[in-house]
């Protein structure tokens, strides 16, 4: 296991992350992952992130070695699309039994690799490791050793049990692990100086084939696709790739950056969701692979992909104007895609509310981006009923998030859009846009909404839980405002950072005790901003009203 | 009559299987106020969650101690009594159900004796209700952490009752398997109820995961029944337990208040419904109403109409012990042929199945052998969607989990009417089935050997 916490503490290094780089040597330390709350956290595992990260290569068998929990109660459950090989859908485990527990795994492992060897002849094995197992010392890094040996065929361990830490750990560890034992250990058959590597991104619903032909247009060759729609050998001649464009955030930003460490292998960080960012992920792919010797006329060809392609786009979202006209959509996510595709829902006339989201710039994409996440975080401490009351208070026409909060809003007759990765539907590139477009229109006109929000004709007109729940916590808050003692508790307990849990009181009486005057003062005393810190602004606005009488700061 | 054999593989190929905690939190899950709680690592909780969420379409409460790595090593005392307490403060439950998974059975933490402390250092918690179930995911499987969740509820939540004390004769205890549906339960209480008896449900799904629109949102269920009358369940005239795995709970139910109990191992079918009627007449006293004889005489000809598609079928089946007894049952008495059939774990049910061979496997041992019988009908849960499509036979999904059709909240199988929904429904897949991949062309017949084709095209 020492091994592991090494490559632990170095995925926490990663000197690519912006967060990280602002961070002092002790916080470095302690990692970015959150301290989960027992009985209050949601989310998944390390292993369920390193299962998400690579179970998209479709031509590997994907084996799991440990009790059924881990992948009988989870198999077949991401919409990533092959064009090939099915056999990452099918689902390998050891299922460890209690004479496993008792007297070892890895014997079972090494018939279970063999199996599959015999069945199924893939070109690479997948072995990932979870809780039991590494509780109990199995190393599988020995017997996908010597399987490899036994079998001459690539067995790679993948060490992220599910206890180490969150999805995102997960991710991460994934990305290390390919580093480790695939990425460099083949030859592509040609180079072209075309060639590019996608990072991160996961082909769910089929969308990268929205974009891709696209590329094939400019005669850009995607090399290799870490993970979506992804083939074993690709993986492993990836590192001949000219560029390389880093999807989905910072998930396997540590995959990026060493290539690029490594390999010479210049990377982007960029989405194809947005109109703006999508032809934005085009230019940057040409300047690129123009920078690393492509002829600078593939910048002309895209510009003139680019240009018809918006044009295209535009011109479709056109006609929904008329209907998204006054319509306002409360926008939800911490995700990346909901920033990119505020630039297209603002264009086709729709109102962003919920988030104080302006013109979105690419200077303001960032905060953006913080807001929504804060959002996010905002919306997993709600309860139902304070949800539907920020609902009602938006007096938003439709909500597009994804998670728990869509059962709310649909029970509060709320059309409701799914943008996570859940969803059936592929919003990538221009074709996308137009797709989410539609899907809105569809959600917003369809008439069932008016017969559901009439009561029943033996019910009171205005007796349902939602006008209860209105008036309950308008009573509520009536009665706060009439009492100056509780009035004032209900201000202090204001949140002000989700991710550790400070409430407004104690950040003001930090500053009150040791005369605070910076964010990083509040954060040393009250750990406030300690998270992913897009409350900064709400501290620093503290700060400014401070000492002056608290009612002033209370919003 | 059937042997039953275990797969003899190490590795599990598309698991039938799912693991017996999450089992136990969904029997939590049919408790109203109920906050399940997963002993384990987050992602114990997280895949379970998703799942249930999957099925059902509906936001599902169910909480992790969220075990780290060295939480793990140390022990989990301290997440076990942070996690009760932050939900206790944090969604005012009315009880919190909690199940042991592999990590934490693999440490061996004595969770009962955690909940004594928790209570002597927290006195708001002394009475508070707390239910243990230890269900490590390397044993057993998801009907087991049902059966001996609503066991252990009964153990710990109904009120003893002294021998000789008055019951009251129109109520009835339900304890239904996992197998049944939030409609299935439904479908119960209005037969139960229409002899004048008053049912409660133990689990009661029905409330709680049937897709409602609820008065108030809570964080916990939405529904189901209360901890107050499970505590009365004692003073009831009888206990119905349905599906073998209730048996344990029922007889905890008789020891505990001496409730008698009667047991139906099948709910699907004619003449298991002839047997529930008939008893409910009988405790009730009251002779079977109108709508009954109509109901059985309905069924009898949907039987009638659909055994010309039923008939001969050899069906592939994979499915938990009880729910395979009862659909493959009900089938064998339709003419149809069960020549697969693969379950997840023992059940003294499954030597008592209408074929050769019972084998505790997965899906891929029932697509192989499917495959190798020929087998022209398959049912077994949505993970078996891969196979169908290889197999290109028609796929009736049943079971846990349905993720990828609507509805599975109320799909029935119980009652003359829920058995006549559902041969109609396998009925028109058979027909739709041969409309689409098998009518005959001028070649169908043509023989390129001296012997008569085996299998000729249905053309009923």
């Amino acid at each position: 296991m020492s091994s592991m916490s090494a490559t632990i503490q170095v995925v926490f290094n990663e000197p690519g992350c912006g967060k990280n780089a602002n961070k002092t040597e002790a916080e470095r330390k302690k990692g970015c992952t959150k301290q989960l709350q027992p009985g209050g956290a949601a989310g998944g595992c390390a292993f369920d992130g390193a299962k998400i990260a690579l179970q998209p290569f479709t031509d590997v068998a994907h084996l799991v070695h440990g009790p059924i929990a881990c992948e009988g109660n989870s198999w077949d459950n991401r919409g990533s699309a092959s064009s090939g090989s099915d056999l990452w859908r099918r689902s390998f485990t050891t299922d460890m039994n209690e004479t496993d527990i008792v007297f070892g795994g890895e014997k079972r492992l090494y018939k279970a690799i063999k199996e599959v060897i015999e069945k199924y002849d893939p070109p690479a094995i997948f072995v990932y490791q979870t809780c039991v197992p590494a509780m109990i010392g199995d190393d599988i890094n020995a017997v996908c050793k010597a399987a490899a040996t036994k079998f001459g065929k690539p067995v790679i361990p993948v060490n992220s049990p599910g206890f180490v830490g969150p999805k995102n750990l997960g991710n991460k560890l994934a990305g290390e692990a390919l580093l480790e034992h695939v990425i460099g250990t083949e030859e592509p058959d040609y180079t072209t100086p075309y060639d590019i590597n996608i990072i991160g991104e996961y082909n769910l619903s089929g969308e990268f084939w929205q974009i891709k032909p696209l590329l094939d247009e400019l005669g850009i060759r995607i090399l290799s696709c870490i993970s979506g729609d992804g083939k074993y050998r690709e993986l492993a001649y990836s590192h001949r790739a000219k560029a390389a464009m880093m999807v989905c955030s910072k998930a396997m930003i540590n995959v990026a950056r060493k290539m690029e460490e490594r390999y010479g292998i210049p990377y982007f960080e960029g989405s194809f969701y947005g109109i703006q960012d999508s032809s934005d992920s085009l230019r940057e792919i040409a300047r690129l692979l123009i920078e690393r010797g492509a002829p600078a006329e593939l910048m002309d060809r895209t510009e003139a992909v680019i240009a018809r392609e918006e044009a295209k786009a535009w011109a479709a979202i056109e006609r929904f104007k008329p209907r998204f006209k006054d319509k306002k959509v409360l926008l939800i996510t911490g995700g990346v895609k909901s920033w990119s595709v505020v630039a297209a829902l603002q264009e086709a006339g729709l109102e962003i509310v919920g988030t104080s989201v302006k013109k979105s710039t690419k200077e303001d994409k960032e905060r953006i981006k913080e807001l929504m996440g804060q959002d996010a975080h905002m919306i997993e401490d709600m309860t139902p009923r304070e949800m539907y009351k920020m609902l009602k208070d938006a007096r938003a026409d439709i909500m597009l998030s994804g998670g728990k909060s869509q059962f709310v809003a649909l029970k509060a007759a709320m059309p409701w859009l799914d943008i996570n990765q859940e969803r059936s539907h592929a919003y990538m590139g221009y074709i996308g846009m137009v797709t989410l477009m539609e899907q809105i229109e569809k959600a917003l006109y369809n008439p069932m909404w008016a017969q559901l929000r009439k009561p029943a004709p033996w019910d009171e007109a205005g007796v349902n839980w939602q006008t209860k729940a209105m008036a309950q916590m308008d009573a509520q808050a009536a009665e706060i405002a009439a009492d100056p003692v509780r009035a004032e508790e209900a201000r202090r307990a204001k949140k002000i950072c989700h991710c550790k849990t400070v409430d407004l009181g104690t950040i003001e009486d930090a500053i009150a005790a040791h005369g605070l005057s910076t964010v990083d003062g509040v954060k040393e005393h009250t750990n406030a901003s300690g998270g992913c810190g897009a409350c900064k602004g709400r501290i620093e606005d503290i700060l400014a009203v401070q000492p002056t009488p608290i009612l002033q700061a209370a919003e | 009559m059937a042997i039953v054999t275990t797969s003899k593989k190490a590795c599990s190929v598309n698991p039938l299987k799912m693991s017996q905690p999450i089992g136990g939190s969904f029997a939590f899950m049919g408790l109203r106020g109920a906050m399940p709680l997963l002993h384990g690592s987050q992602g114990c909780t997280s895949f379970g969650l998703t799942l249930f969420v999957r099925h059902f379409k509906e936001a599902v409460p169910m909480q992790t101690t969220a075990m780290s790595e060295v939480a793990t090593v140390l022990g989990g005392y301290e997440n076990v009594e942070q996690a009760i307490l932050n939900i206790y403060n944090r969604t005012k439950p009315e009880i919190i159900g909690i199940n042991s998974t592999g990590v934490t059975e693999t440490k061996g933490d004595d969770v009962e004796g955690f909940i004594r402390l928790i209570r002597q250092k927290h006195p708001q918690l002394e009475k508070f209700p707390l239910v243990y179930v230890a269900t490590p995911d390397f044993k057993d499987a998801f009907q087991d952490g049902w059966e001996k969740t609503v066991a252990r509820m009964v153990e710990v939540l109904v009120d003893p009752v002294e021998a000789g004390a008055a019951r009251d004769a129109a109520r009835v205890n339900v304890l239904p398997g996992c197998h049944l549906t939030p409609g299935d339960l439904d479908e119960l209480r209005t037969i139960i109820e229409d002899f004048g008896l008053k049912p409660s449900f133990l689990p009661d799904l029905a409330g709680s995961l049937d897709g409602h629109i609820p008065d108030e949102f809570t964080p916990t269920t939405i529904g189901g029944i209360g901890v107050d009358e499970i505590a009365t369940m004692g003073q009831a005239g009888w206990t119905i337990a349905v599906g073998a795995q209730m048996r344990r709970a029922a007889e905890a139910m008789q020891q505990k208040a001496g409730v008698p109990f009667r047991l139906f191992e099948r709910l699907c079918g004619l003449a298991p419904n002839d047997e529930f009627i008939a008893f409910l007449s009988e405790i009730s006293g009251r002779p079977v109403p109108a709508k009954y004889r109509r109901q059985r005489g309905q069924l009898a000809d949907a039987m009638l109409d659909t055994h010309f598609h039923i008939g001969g079928r050899r069906l592939a089946i994979g499915a938990e012990p009880d729910l395979l007894f009862d659909l493959s049952s009900m089938l064998h008495e339709m003419g149809a042929e069960v020549a697969v059939a693969v379950t997840t774990t023992v059940s003294p049910v499954l030597e008592r199945i209408r074929t050769q061979e019972v084998l505790i496997g997965d899906l891929e041992d029932l697509e192989e052998r499917a495959k190798a019988h020929d087998c022209d009908l398959l049912i077994t849960h949505s993970h078996g969607r891969q196979a169908a499509s290889r197999l290109k036979i028609p796929f009736y999904r049943a079971g846990f989990p349905m993720f990828d059709r609507l509805g599975a909240g109320h799909q029935l199988s119980v009652g003359y009417r829920g058995t006549r929904d559902l041969i109609f429904d396998l009925a028109n897949l058979v027909i739709a089935d041969r409309e689409t991949n098998h009518q005959p062309t001028p070649e169908t017949w043509r023989s390129t050997d001296s012997g008569l084709q085996v299998v000729p095209p249905q053309l009923h």
